[in-house]
């Protein structure tokens, strides 16, 4: 049984918010995130990730994976908007494709302490053709960089937005959104 | 409501499994649903309840009286996701849940609700 109305159901919108181990992710989601920043488990059995890549011991166990959202309801367009934390190590990338099915777009975060971590992030994104944007997480006593720096290390292409931001606070995640949602519109072409 | 057998699937038991033993017992040992569910299918109750529910079924039953996510549902139910799928589909079944999959466009080149978007955002 399916309902397809509209009136109870709200729209549904997906973000991702990416990046390497420690950057900021779950902080991120919770300081844009109406609700508690919620986090689930998934399942890994040793089909989803591919058995070749396992040793036998892992072989034969189920783990799971945290997985954290956060939601931001827009009641007056009827809007429900969607954030997950993607997982960041790289044997659950097998989850990245669930997640970015159906995806707006991606907030890559980076620590400029240590830019390679966000790599397969932009990698990711930059194959599935997903429209994602860099913010850098400034910690405390991190050296400041030049977002064009920033760019160079990463080779990002010139269209690629990167904003600067403090996942810990909300108005400046909600900026950072935005800033997605506005490179995502200079994409559209727009009404003639 | 009739409980689906346990089928095919593999019951995952090993001595280090811990706190999967429970989820398990939930979903009687199986790992895949009988309905196809998205993490942010949405999942509302219907009028309908029916007899012979484990209280899982319940709890679930009442975090969608209005809809909710897949996602929601897991998170405040301490299960992972593919248990909690197993239950929602169960109850989908019994005609006690309905359900609506998520569009399959990602609306990244819709105009109108990227506006809406960005209006929606300015106000925090
Ligand atoms: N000083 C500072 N600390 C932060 C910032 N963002 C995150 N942290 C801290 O960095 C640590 C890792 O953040 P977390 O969100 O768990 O990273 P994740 O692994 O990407 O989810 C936590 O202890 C956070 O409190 C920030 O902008 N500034
Ligand atoms: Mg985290």
């Amino acid at each position: 049984m399916a309902y397809n109305d509209s009136e109870v159901f709200p729209t549904q919108v997906k973000i991702l918010i990416a990046g390497g181990f420690g950057v900021g992710k779950t902080t991120f989601v919770g300081a844009a995130s109406e609700i508690e920043p919620l986090n689930t488990e998934e399942l890994i059995t040793a089909a989803s990730i591919g058995v070749d890549s396992l040793s036998g011991i892992e072989e034969k166990t189920t783990t799971t994976v945290a997985l954290d959202f956060g939601r931001i309801t827009i009641e007056q367009h009827g809007i429900v908007l969607y954030l997950f934390g993607t997982p960041g190590q790289e044997r659950f990338w097998f989850m990245w494709d669930e997640l970015s099915a159906g995806a707006l777009g991606a907030i890559v975060l980076a620590d400029t302490r240590r830019l390679d971590a966000c790599f397969e992030a932009v990698d990711f994104f930059e194959s599935r053709g997903i429209h994602f944007l860099v913010a850098v997480n400034e910690f405390d006593g991190s050296f400041h960089y030049d977002p064009e720096e920033v760019r160079a290390a990463l080779e990002l292409h010139p269209r690629v937005p990167i904003v600067l931001c403090d996942a810990r606070d909300g108005a400046s995640t909600t900026a950072a959104l935005r800033s997605l949602i506005q490179h995502l519109l200079t994409a559209v072409p727009s009404p003639s | 409501m009739n409980m689906p057998a346990a089928g095919d699937d593999e019951v995952w038991l090993d001595d280090d499994a811990g706190p999967l033993i429970r989820p398990y017992t939930v979903s009687a040992g199986r790992t895949r649903p009988t309905v196809d569910l998205d993490l942010l299918s949405l999942m509302i109750a219907t009028a309908k309840t029916p007899k012979g529910m484990d209280p899982e079924h319940h709890k679930a039953l009442g975090l969608c009286r209005t809809p909710t996510s897949v996602a929601e549902v897991s998170a405040h139910m301490r299960l992972p996701v593919a248990v909690t799928k197993v239950l929602l589909a169960d109850l989908v079944d019994c005609e006690a849940m309905a359900t609506r999959a998520p569009r399959s466009t990602s609306g990244a080149t819709d105009r109108v609700l990227l506006e809406k978007l960005l209006d929606g955002l300015q106000r925090f």
